[in-house]
């Protein structure tokens, strides 16, 4: 792979559906989603979001991803130079395929996200032999 | 997570630097504008905050491994280099989105004060980096104690 510099891109706000009780800004993360045979892989970058602080919803094929930042500076810090700002995460997709909830696994690590989200054993693909009659 | 010390030299970039983060304070007090944070192109975007001890120099850098991240204090000059590493997938695997990207970072930037050199902390956790760099005694805010005559 040839090598390549990171740009800075702008997080981008979430859209707001629903007013907010927490204070602060929403993102939505970045994504790669992927599909094997088997599952449907989604991992998200939500720097500063603790394990227990992600929540995954899916409901029949509408998935919410969000993530609740801690605090992003210790108490009595003052800031003198912000370019970036820090807010929870969420964004939501309607999936293709039907997934077989109980089997969903959810990992965090160095602030990656990576969900499996395994598929209902009757949408996976069939290979279909064509007899010569 | 290396940290290198180098030889103090003069540079005119900082100085640079500092005039934008004038002008940008002036326009902020005047105007009461809220600065666009993205003036600096540069990734990683670090904010920089301060309390009595300590300069903090934040980043967000997820899924960066800290053993990827090589960190130079140089005179009054912070460089953070490294790399992003996604690791690939299966061939037979299909993107529906592909939005987080990998490469090489680095990036130099001025620091608000003087900082002892020898008393950085480096912690990169959940996806973000701290620096944490001491702030010479001298500059530290001391307490003056009026005596009664």
């Amino acid at each position: 792979m040839a090598e390549q510099e990171l740009k800075v891109k702008a997080k981008e706000e979430a859209p707001a559906k629903a007013e907010r009780v927490r204070p602060g800004r929403v993102f939505l993360p970045a994504v790669d989603i992927f599909e094997t045979p088997e599952a449907l892989v989604l991992t998200a970058d939500i720097p500063g979001v603790l394990a227990d602080k992600v929540t995954v919803d899916l409901k029949e094929n509408h998935l919410v991803i969000s993530g609740e930042v801690a605090p992003p500076m210790g108490a009595g810090e003052t800031m003198l130079e912000q370019e970036y700002y820090t807010g929870d995460f969420q964004r939501e997709f309607h999936l293709g395929s039907l997934i077989d909830q109980a089997k969903i696994e959810a990992t965090m690590k160095d602030g990656v996200l990576r969900l499996v989200l395994p598929k209902v054993e009757k949408v996976k693909p069939r290979k279909i032999e064509v007899k010569t009659a | 997570m290396p940290i290198i010390f180098r030889e103090p030299h003069s540079d005119y970039l900082r100085e640079l630097e500092n005039l934008q983060r004038r002008m940008d304070r002036a326009f902020q007090n005047v105007f009461g504008l809220e600065r666009s944070p993205w003036r600096v192109g540069v990734y990683p975007l670090v904010n920089i905050s301060e309390d009595q001890d300590h300069i903090y120099v934040r980043a967000e850098l997820p899924g960066v491994n800290a053993a990827d991240l090589e960190i130079t204090v140089q005179d009054n000059n912070l460089i953070l280099r490294g790399e992003r590493k996604i690791p690939t997938e299966e061939k037979q695997v299909n993107y529906h989105r592909r939005e987080r990207e990998s490469g090489f970072f680095r990036r130099v930037l001025a620091l608000p004060a003087r900082v002892q050199a020898d008393k950085v902390e480096a912690t990169c956790k959940d996806g973000i980096l701290t620096i944490q760099l001491a702030k010479p005694e001298e500059i530290k805010p001391r307490k003056i104690e009026v005596k009664v005559a």
